[in-house]
């Protein structure tokens, strides 16, 4: 199957679920009180959050205003073009000019960060790149073993720590090891953590200042991991994990198992830091980078 | 938790309690308040709406016009109504009459479901009642690897198998438990979506052959709109007998909580509040609405003081602040038991008005009490009982040895002293209150 039928398929219950934009659109109605109010329903019930809801029907109602729209296919058109502007960043594909690359993954527990590595790892390594894991999740009962695993599965080098064992220096032996062994990216797999626990957030920042003190400069890469099914809690989790380590993408998982991809919307609203991959499934090939336009086409019945 | 909802609808109610009457356009305004602060909260749509129309329904009936103040009785109202949504009294887990009582933990990926099975046995081995772990995950690498190492840690057996086969792990598992009198199975199965067939297939087999007694839903506190969904298909395939809701120890506002027993009429059994083993509570319906309209949650606060505090302890500190022989040794050991109790900003959150009264980011961060510990160890014991003695070379010497700044000590050895001047004051046979933390600043 294609990516986009793939991508379609994954999508569509989320498509189910804005279903009633295309209704709306459809049945060409005035733009009346009870039509802005169907369509923040729709877009709060597809998670995303009365904030981006509220902005974004904002902008619409100004723009149907100064063009004098009447109808609602007018403003449903217009309202997909946003949808996709706002998805729209630079610097959505990653970047691996250093030789050896440091992307670091966080996130909260669950999220999927261990399989976003493993599957970031085959990605990076069916490119021809020489790929090394390093298990700093040391916290989690056999997230190390986990991660040796997935190693196995797409020939990746492996370094990792006692449990237990301060994660800093994991990275430290990982980014040496690294160096030794001439690899081209290094991904370095965190413990889940809530963002609101300010010394596991420390934590993390030690991390961060080890990869620039070893390598001379932040981490290429810091990926945030969001799981799709997140609801407006994903907007806390990107700004304070933003505030620890500085993103520069986040890679939503699990979109298959969401009717409601409209928290990727909330999520680059607030942090205007690009969504770099999505994950569509638990094979180790189902993680691909993300392309707003094609996501739109997959996520609407009918095209922008 | 949820005390983002509790803000929301505070502000509300404080509009309310400006005026004397409830009119209906009053109504209309807490209504659609309401609506959104449970949306904002991740409550399902269709469930909030269903909500909002009861609150409104009951708001505008002879309740309120009967009442002393409106905005009382709307929170009121609200309360009652949360309460009722989340499931009405605290559900107990259930036990089969013919041991072994099997419980099958089911959910998405991601959502804690082997985590939770280590607490959901330590939490009945503090019970005095052994389990057998049933690794019946063999699809995410290492599943096993992690109930087994869960399994030492709590000193409480594993049952695996080199199978693939978690239908048949599952069965064997309860024939083990059997043959060895373990009173409990708890079955931990692998992450899947509802829709997807086959394995929610797998998962029925796995219910047909145990028999279980419970089905528990394990549930991220984080979800979305998609809680809803999602526990329905569990539902609707397996007929699910009660939730773990996980992840609370965060900032998530938990709407799901409101939905997911809606939807389901299953109840919330536990809420899992940190990634430590023991960190699994019972879920108090009553509770978590007071949180959710600010009123604290002084429960849950006189529990986790009784469960650090032995009365001795109590008596003997009492006895101190009276003969105002309080020093810097007991004000430690008493902050290493407060800390004890978890983060100082969730206990001051279960504090009656406190969530209204603190700024909205407010936070305490637990550094600061680590830092206020490590200069009392840099003290010498002489030191600690007479802080009079603390000359600048002294201080020089703590300041170092904890590695804070002077002013840190001199900050600390100032407010002792002024709480100790404020205990005597207080003695002389009153009930002595505990004194402020000193030391301690809001952070971030």
């Amino acid at each position: 199957m294609s990516w986009f039928g793939k991508l379609k398929t994954a999508l569509g219950r989320s498509r189910e679920s804005l279903a009633g934009v295309e209704t709306l659109a459809q049945q060409r109605r005035p733009l009346d009180r009870d039509f802005w109010d169907e369509l923040e329903e729709i877009l709060i019930a597809a998670d995303f959050g009365v904030p981006t809801a509220d902005k974004i029907l904002d902008g619409l109602q100004t723009v149907s205003r100064q063009e004098f729209w009447s109808r609602s296919d007018q403003a449903v058109s217009r309202f997909k073009q946003d949808v996709r502007r706002f998805l729209t960043l630079p610097n959505a594909a990653l970047r691996l000019s250093s030789r050896p690359a440091v992307i670091l993954v966080v996130g909260v527990n669950g999220s999927g960060k261990t399989t976003t590595v493993g599957k970031l790892g085959r990605y990076l390594s069916s490119a021809g790149k020489r790929v090394m894991f390093v298990a700093a999740d040391t916290f989690r009962a056999a997230a190390a073993e986990q991660l040796g695993v997935w190693a196995e599965r797409c020939g990746a080098e492996f370094v990792r720590g006692r449990e237990g064992s301060d994660p800093s220096s994991v990275v430290y032996d990982g980014l040496a090891a690294a160096k030794a062994r001439n690899v081209d990216v290094v991904l370095i797999d965190t413990a889940g953590r809530l963002q609101t626990k300010s010394n596991l957030m420390d934590e993390l920042k030690k991390m961060r200042r080890i990869i620039e003190r070893e390598t001379g400069r932040p981490p290429d890469e810091t990926l945030l991991v969001v799981d799709g099914t997140t609801g407006q809690n994903a907007i806390s989790q990107a700004k304070l994990f933003n505030e620890a380590t500085a993103l520069t993408g986040v890679v939503v998982t699990k979109l298959d198992s969401t009717a409601k991809g409209g928290v990727l919307v909330a999520i680059v609203d607030t942090l205007v830091v690009p969504i770099k991959f999505i994950g569509l499934g638990e094979g180790i090939d189902e993680l691909s980078p993300f392309d707003p336009a094609t996501f739109i086409d997959a996520l609407f019945a009918s095209a922008a | 938790m949820l005390e983002a909802l509790g803000e929301r609808l505070g502000a509300i109610f404080q509009r309310l309690g400006s005026r004397g009457r409830l009119t209906e356009a009053d109504v209309n305004d807490v209504a659609r308040e309401v609506r959104i602060a449970l949306l904002e909260a991740d409550v399902n749509l269709s469930v909030a709406k269903e909500f909002v129309s009861a609150v409104k329904e009951k708001a505008v009936g002879a309740d309120v016009l009967a009442s002393l103040t409106p905005a009382q009785s709307v929170i009121k109202i609200v309360h009652d109504e949360l309460v009722a949504l989340m499931g009405g009294a605290q559900a107990r887990l259930l036990f089969s009459d013919a041991p072994p009582t099997t419980i099958m933990l089911v959910g998405l990926q991601g959502s804690g479901k082997t985590t939770h099975a280590g607490k959901l046995a330590l939490r009945l081995k503090e019970q005095g009642r052994r389990s057998l772990l049933v690794a019946a995950d063999v699809y995410r690498p290492a599943a096993i690897a992690q109930l087994q190492t869960l399994g030492k840690q709590i000193d409480m057996p594993v049952y695996t198998e080199t199978s693939n086969d978690p239908v048949a792990i599952a069965r064997n598992g309860v024939a083990e438990a059997k043959r060895l009198g373990i009173p409990t199975v708890i079955v931990d199965t692998a992450g899947r979506l509802q829709i997807d067939d086959a394995l929610m297939l797998e998962l029925e087999r796995i219910k047909a052959e145990t028999k279980p007694r419970e089905i528990l839903f394990v549930a991220d506190a984080m979800t979305g709109q998609e809680a809803t969904t999602v526990a329905k298909g569990f539902n609707d395939r397996l007929g699910i007998t009660g939730i773990i809701l996980t992840k609370m120890d965060g900032d998530a506002r938990g709407g799901a909580a409101l939905s997911i027993f809606k939807i389901t009429g299953a109840p919330i059994k536990f809420v899992g509040v940190g990634e430590k083993l023991a960190a699994m509570e019972p879920f108090y319906p009553d509770r978590l609405a007071s949180r959710i309209l600010g009123m604290g949650d002084v429960l849950t606060l006189i529990e986790k003081t009784q469960s650090v505090y032995s009365m001795e302890q109590a008596q003997e500190l009492e006895a101190k602040f009276r003969k105002n022989e309080f020093t810097l040794d007991d004000f430690l050991s008493q902050l290493r038991q407060v800390r004890k109790m978890g983060s100082m900003t969730d206990i001051l959150k279960m504090i009656p008005g406190m969530s209204k009264a603190l700024p909205k980011d407010f936070a305490i961060d637990d550094k600061d009490i680590n830092r206020v510990e490590a200069i009392i160890c840099s003290m010498t014991r002489q030191e600690r009982y007479k802080p009079d003695i603390l000359n600048a070379s002294r201080r020089r010497r703590i300041a170092l040895g904890s590695g804070t700044q002077v002013a840190d000590v001199n900050r600390l050895v100032k407010q002792f002293e002024q709480s100790r001047q404020m205990m005597k004051q207080m003695g002389g046979g009153k009930r002595p209150r505990l004194p402020t933390i000193p030391g301690l600043r809001a952070g971030r």
